[in-house]
């Protein structure tokens, strides 16, 4: 889950690059950089669980 | 402050920056020092001896290759690069200088200095993983991931952001303000660290005994707070002249604008500090001053992207914000997250980064900042996280992080080094191996 995650956020980046190259608009850019950054932060959540779900195997 | 456009460098601009720059390695002596102090006194002689090693490492590396790919030499900033072309934009990715740091002497006054800059950027970069891998991240470890930050990472995110890349190229190539801003370090140095840090706590795993299979977590507090408050002190002045030598170099900022800078950034550690103070008197009803040096750090930190941005009381915001974080942050990745970080450095080096450099898009006066500032935070986190993780991971296989039990069990001095370093103080008992 967690190479999941890290896998996610480069998709998040090429979003937010995706949003340069394709808009001229400032707040469709805003828009789209902000989707890409949500993207990553899902992204790290996912990783950061898959993180904690490994730990709570080890303890258990 | 806005960026003013690069003139010739005079020669009191020149020897004021140097004089700067030679203050900065105070900065990297008190974050060693903070790494050694937060840190168990049985690895206490191997966390400062790996400061020292890393310092040497980047040193070596980067100016046999990492220099050469920021691409600072020969000729000015900007010059040298491999540039793809994208939707009619050049695209400036990766430097192409001189290996083996051909042609520094001859080269303009302002490269040299941003090489020097440079050099001592990756170190501290360096030393902000070793940090968080305290206790049982191997000295060999730690000498192989200074040298991959300092040969790849660190000169891809340097040329990016300081060499004319792409990053920096945003406001001429696509109207983001003045491109991506980034005068004292706070994302090729402090994020690109805090994250580098994340990845070895993830690969390595926690200290023996941190997370027990009952209850929560264990505290394995620091050994020695008056290194740790020392180093904080020593870490001031080498970020005023990180900071102020940064303006100069990377914002292009008259001399008249320096002393602002030097006082945000002061300011933006006062606040830090003291909103650390008021959240732990609050929370434990006595401050802690393990977590009231992390939040000076953090506000130390928060400054180096925005010092020469924004205004004295914006910037005792900024401070004010990163030093609330950082206490609820280091718990919650402690005990939600299960994420072991003796030095706290994901928090105040990568959290406190990223929350500087959005405070300088929020207050830089120039339109389309914000988002220049906003994408430079998608590549830090969506490319340069996962990038990074990965060659750790495939150095992990290579080069083991971690120490096996038995060394972490007497401690890594004298597993590493044969000898600990207050060899006539008994050591207790670790309770948490019972």
């Amino acid at each position: 889950m967690k190479y999941a995650g890290l896998l996610v956020m480069p998709a998040g980046f090429f979003l937010s690059i995706a949003a340069l190259v394709l808009f001229s608009a400032p707040a469709q850019r805003a828009a789209f950089v902000l989707c890409g950054l949500a993207v990553e932060c899902l992204g790290l959540v996912v990783a950061v669980r898959g993180h904690m779900e490994a730990r709570g195997e080890n303890r258990r | 402050m806005t960026p003013q456009a690069a003139l010739p460098m005079t020669d009191a601009a020149f020897a004021l920056t140097l004089a700067l720059l030679l203050l900065a390695p105070l900065a990297i002596a008190g974050v060693a020092l903070i790494n050694t102090g937060l840190g168990r006194c049985r690895s206490a002689a191997q966390a400062l001896l790996g400061n020292l090693a890393m310092v040497a490492v980047t040193a070596i590396v980067f100016a046999l290759v990492g220099a050469a790919l920021t691409g600072n030499l020969p000729g000015t900033p900007g010059g040298a690069g491999h540039v793809f072309s994208l939707a009619g934009k050049p695209w400036n990715w990766l430097g192409a200088g001189s290996f083996l740091l051909g042609g520094l002497g001859a080269a303009p006054a302002q490269s040299q200095l941003a090489l020097l800059f440079e050099f001592l950027a990756v170190a501290m970069a360096a030393l902000i993983p070793w940090g968080s891998g305290a206790d049982r991240l191997r000295l060999t470890a730690g000498c192989a991931i200074a040298a991959l930050l300092a040969a790849v990472v660190f000169p891809l995110v340097a040329h990016w952001v300081w060499a004319g890349g792409w990053l920096a190229q945003l406001g001429v190539n696509f109207s983001l303000g003045d491109g991506f801003l980034d005068g004292g370090g706070a994302a090729t140095v402090h994020v690109l660290g805090g994250l580098s840090a994340l990845a070895v706590v993830w690969i390595a795993g926690p200290r023996k005994g941190k997370f027990p299979k009952e209850g929560l977590s264990t505290a394995l507090p620091g050994h020695n707070a008056v290194y740790v408050l020392f180093g904080c002190l020593l870490a001031l002045v080498g970020w005023l002249g990180w900071n102020v030598a940064g303006a100069v170099l990377w914002l292009h900022a008259p001399l008249t604008a320096l002393p602002v800078t030097a006082v945000n950034t002061v300011l933006s550690a006062s606040g830090a500090i003291a909103a650390t103070f008021g959240i732990t008197r609050a929370r434990f009803g006595k401050p802690d001053a393990s977590l009231c040096a992390n939040g000076w750090l953090a506000g130390l930190v928060a400054s180096s992207a925005c010092a020469g941005i924004v205004t004295p009381v914006e910037s005792l915001f900024v401070g004010v914000v990163a030093g609330v974080a950082t206490p609820l942050l280091v718990e919650l990745l402690e005990l939600a997250l299960s994420i072991d970080d003796p030095s706290g450095a994901i928090t105040v080096h990568a959290v406190g980064g990223l929350w500087g450099l959005l405070a300088a898009g929020i207050f830089a006066p120039q339109a389309g900042q914000l988002l220049a500032q906003l994408v430079s935070i998608a590549t830090l986190l969506g490319l340069v996280l996962p990038l990074v993780y990965l060659l750790f991971w495939l150095l992990n296989r290579v080069v083991a992080f971690r120490v096996d039990s038995d060394g972490e069990r007497i401690g890594m001095d004298l597993h590493e080094l044969g000898g600990g370093a207050y060899p006539e103080f008994v050591i207790h008992r670790d309770e948490s191996y019972r």
